[in-house]
């Protein structure tokens, strides 16, 4: 059969044959594969479709979703619809990247890892730690492998980790905890916020790691000093904080509060909300931890001829070359949405992430105010929020949901299905792709259902 | 001339590279405690959009990638990449759903998601499937949890052992020790495949699971893998089919007639959607019967012409990572089934092991072939021969290919072929590439005998030369830090 998306035809195919003594594929497939196992009827898969077909098949398929993008959207939980400059669909177009593998050879590989190594970089100026490495899957993933390499690094089980982190996170980290005989403790909340004397109670010499989320999963800013200080009571306990990249244009990064790991979802940098991925998680740590990080680092050097060039380094950390002695089995990244990332970052560059902060800091707060000026409506926990709020209505948020859905508002996550007890309360996302005017419109439509 | 200078030392101070519309709320300092707030602001770089634009095309051209040249990488299926996949998974009704958006809002997608579960159980041979693993090895670890779960649930928390091939890939040991389970590997035969009377030593009642690759990573197909299967079964274990070489099986064999009872596919393999320069890829996980109720949360089910999320699975390993997988490439796999159909994935796996074949029939007598029988998808080719006679490497062979505008193939791996070179040429070559690269395999087998000394220098044309990979890790620099 002749297809566009295979170059031999039959004529190449029989040369071919002939040429290594075949006379047909029957042949070939018949010497390699044992009868018993061989597979005789035909796969039931619908017809193949032209291109056409296929794009107008696809096309239906986006049609019957209604996305949040054709609505005003206040959902977030860790992916938020921030802008993203038009630039940044034009890099990861480039098929020169996008159709790349791993940079196994350097020499022919440098702009994938240029880029990698400026990623790095851009993560470390952003969290204040000391080295980031070439990206993970997401955040709930580089939680769980920022807990793995913590027990790994103090050879201690006891994980000690804030409900306040996002609810998906935990459950991640369970599922990995659960695989290895991890200990994990979950403190809940207080008011919103971490309940630091309940945690400092559970940190003991046991204690692998604390964990914690800035802003939480509510959007309210913890404060990270009193979290940081919890690893006095415990003797080699690492602190990993949980961290919006966003947030970091105006709130204290990790590097300033003694932090060892850092991590979050990097999403909000220049990549689309694309129903929960293709995402990234990013993954920083002190000096000393690096030889323990998972994932791929990419190094700086020079060639035979004194030209600077990068290559992947301290492979004996990784699963190609330890195998089982690994420090964790990833052995891709998110390359391409790390790409999306970097040149985010470089975009937007030093005053444009404290200005998009700011926006987002301003507009959420502007409608925490009037929401909770509104009757029916409260805003249950008391402290700064950056871009996402908590708001508690006098009744079902479900029918709340629905009347709002017609008006075009995507109005919030329903926190009933994480957190006991919160069945008419819902979490707020503001980015600074929102209008006054829609947080006018959408206070005033909270009001009127 | 390309300017390879890093965004940082481009960058000037007071450049910007975007633009936003003016603050519309009254802005208020008094928001955030000052303890709370950022000292410093972070040092990003100060450039224009220009620039940024430029940076990242020069960045482009010092790249190998498959729309620039052949790719051969062993076990990496590097095939082209079909263009409508890039257009339709940037649709706004696709691109645009936030993952906490209802069921009733997000229909189609579910829909597509729970057909492409049924098209790869179908082309498995298995049950059910998970979409949510993020890679390949992702897809290992979620199945060795499954593994766990499965045993723990039948009292049988002893068993611990994995049994991998010597020929296996480094992430399958790797995914081992990160369920706290341990590997036993098991030498090949004279044959490169599984040695069945090793295997049998091996085999007890401590023993989890087999964990392999078929075709294995020299490219053949395990002769006996009925007979594994029943070995492994009859101890108790359970078959762990890693699908990285399942290029070479399409409409032709299933894994779950195999007798497999968990399965990852790499779709950025097998299903054409892009490598990324390392990612995002995506590993879905199929298992049989006896598995469905360990599978990640959630499942996609489907009532009366409406899907929808299970999250009541209560004895579900949980979730392996946020939301639903990697949906952007779910996408652009579910188009390429769509456009491939049954025939076309057949077909699909008979010229990439034809093309296989013919690379490997074509350079045997060139370089040494330690197991010369048909193969598959892919083959080991040794470099051997030149390091014996002419004292030059397989990285010195490899190398010279980069001076021809051609990927070299995985090489040392697999572990148990000396100066070992995995070719994969994939089915999206055409018999003129594969021509051209026998050709220049040729000559550099000549060059060998004839100028050993210049084949070890190479490459002399690439953006840059052979770099010190020994001295990066014994002094590493893994960011950019300003002079002081």
């Amino acid at each position: 059969m002749n297809h566009q998306f295979l170059p031999n035809n039959e004529a190449s195919r029989k040369e071919m044959l002939e040429s290594i003594g075949l006379s047909s594929i029957e042949e070939l497939f018949g010497c390699c594969i044992p009868e018993q196992v061989r597979f005789k009827g035909e796969l039931d898969l619908p017809e193949p479709l032209s291109e056409m077909e296929a794009r107008r098949l696809l096309t239906q398929i986006a049609n019957v979703n209604r996305p949040a993008s054709s609505m005003v959207s206040f959902l977030g939980g860790g992916v938020a619809d921030h802008y993203i400059p038009a630039a940044i669909d034009h890099i990861v177009s480039r098929s020169e990247f996008y159709t790349a593998y791993t940079p196994y050879q350097a020499e022919v590989s440098q702009g994938t890892l240029q880029n990698i190594f400026e990623f790095q970089t851009l993560i470390c100026m952003l969290t204040g730690m000391d080295v980031a490495n070439a990206s993970m899957y997401d955040g709930a993933s580089a939680l769980a492998e920022g807990v793995l390499m913590a027990s790994a690094t103090t050879r201690l089980d006891k994980i000690v980790i804030s409900q306040t982190v996002n609810p998906q996170y935990r459950e991640t980290v369970q599922t990995y905890a659960q695989a290895t005989g991890l200990e994990v403790v979950e403190i809940p909340h207080k008011e919103g916020l971490t309940d630091v004397e309940a945690m400092g109670e559970e940190v003991d010499d046991q204690t692998a790691a604390i964990v914690f989320q800035n802003p939480n999963f509510f959007g309210q800013v913890e404060d990270p000093f009193p979290i940081s200080e919890l690893k006095e009571k415990g003797k080699k306990t690492l602190l990993i904080s949980v961290v919006d990249p966003i947030s970091l244009g105006v709130l204290v990064p990790p590097g300033d509060y003694d932090c060892d790991i850092a991590l979050g979802e990097g999403q909000p940098l220049g990549n689309p909300v694309s129903f929960g991925g293709p995402h990234l998680g990013f993954f920083a740590a002190t000096q000393k931890l690096v030889r323990k990080m998972p994932g791929r680092l990419i190094g700086q050097t020079k060639d035979v001829d004194g030209q600077r060039g990068f290559v992947m380094t301290l492979q004996t950390r990784e699963q190609h070359i330890r195998r089982h002695r690994a420090t964790s089995n990833i052995c891709t990244n998110q390359a391409l949405n790390a790409l999306a990332a970097a040149a985010y970052l470089n975009l937007m560059g030093k005053e444009g992430l404290q200005e998009v902060a700011q926006h987002c800091l301003q507009k959420a707060n502007y409608l925490k105010e009037k929401i909770a000026a509104l009757p029916g409506y409260t805003v249950p926990f008391e402290g700064p929020s950056f871009k996402e709020f908590v708001v508690k209505a006098n009744r079902p948020f479900t029918s709340i949901q629905e009347k709002m859905v017609d008006r075009g508002f995507l109005p919030g996550i329903h926190l009933q299905p994480y957190y006991e007890g919160m069945e008419d309360w819902f979490l707020v996302c503001v980015t600074e792709s929102r209008t006054r005017d829609e947080l006018d419109r959408f206070a005033a439509g909270l009001e009127g259902v | 001339m390309k300017n390879k200078d890093l965004i940082f030392e481009k960058s000037r101070p007071g450049k910007i590279g975007y633009s936003l519309p003016g603050l519309d709320v009254p802005s208020k300092n008094d928001i955030l405690p000052e303890k709370v707030q950022r000292k410093n602001p972070a040092p990003l770089p100060e450039v224009a959009e220009g620039e940024v634009l430029r940076h990242y095309i020069n960045l482009s051209q010092l790249n190998h990638s498959v729309d620039n040249g052949f790719y051969p990488l062993g076990s990496c299926t590097m095939k082209y990449n079909p263009k409508i996949n890039e257009d339709v998974s940037r649709l706004p009704g696709l691109a645009g759903l936030h993952p906490y958006q209802s069921e009733e809002m997000t229909q189609g997608a579910l829909k597509m998601m729970h057909d492409l579960e049924k098209y790869l159980c179908e082309i498995a041979g298995m049950d059910r499937l998970t979409l949510q693993p993020a890679a390949g090895a992702h897809g290992e670890l979620t199945g060795l949890m499954l593994m766990r779960a499965y045993h723990r649930h039948r009292g049988q928390e002893q068993r611990k052992k994995i049994i991998i091939p010597d020929s296996g890939h480094g992430t399958n040991p790797a995914s081992v020790t990160m369920v706290d389970y341990e590997t036993v590997e098991i030498p090949s035969s004279e044959t490169g495949c599984v040695d069945l009377e090793a295997l049998k030593e091996v085999l007890d009642d401590q023993v989890a699971g087999l964990m392999i690759t078929n075709p294995n990573t020299l490219g053949f197909y395990e002769s006996n893998i009925t007979e594994i299967c029943r070995l492994v079964r009859e101890a108790g274990g359970l078959l762990y089919y890693d699908g990285a070489n399942a290029n070479a099986i399409m409409g032709y064999s299933r894994p779950g007639d195999m007798g497999f009872d968990i399965i990852h596919y790499n779709l950025h393999k097998t299903f054409g959607t892009p490598h990324g320069g390392g990612g995002p890829g995506s590993g879905p996980v199929g298992v049989k019967d006896k598995l469905i109720p360990f599978l990640p949360c959630p499942l996609i089910e489907e009532e009366d012409g409406q899907y929808f999320f299970d999250y009541d699975r209560p004895q579900s390993i949980g979730r392996v990572r946020s939301f639903f997988g990697n949906f952007g490439v779910l996408i652009k796999a579910y188009t390429y089934i769509r456009m491939m159909g049954a025939q076309g994935l057949k077909q699909v796996s008979e010229d990439a092991v034809l093309n296989a074949n013919y690379i490997m029939e074509n350079l045997a007598d060139t370089y040494y072939l330690k197991y010369h029988r048909n193969c598959m998808h892919e083959f080991v080719l040794s470099g051997k021969k030149q390091k014996d006679e002419h004292g030059v490497t397989t990285t010195d062979i490899v190398k010279n290919l980069l001076d021809h505008g051609i990927h070299p193939p995985t090489v040392y791996f697999p572990l148990i072929v000396e100066e070992a070179m995995m070719i994969e040429p994939t089915e999206t070559e055409s018999k003129e590439t594969l021509d051209r690269f026998i050709e220049v395999m040729e000559e550099i087998a000549k060059m060998a005998e004839e100028d050993p000394e210049k084949l070890k220098g190479a490459p002399y044309t690439t953006p840059v030369r052979r770099l010190d990979e020994a001295g990066a890790a014994r002094n590493p620099i893994l960011k950019w830090e300003p002079e002081q």
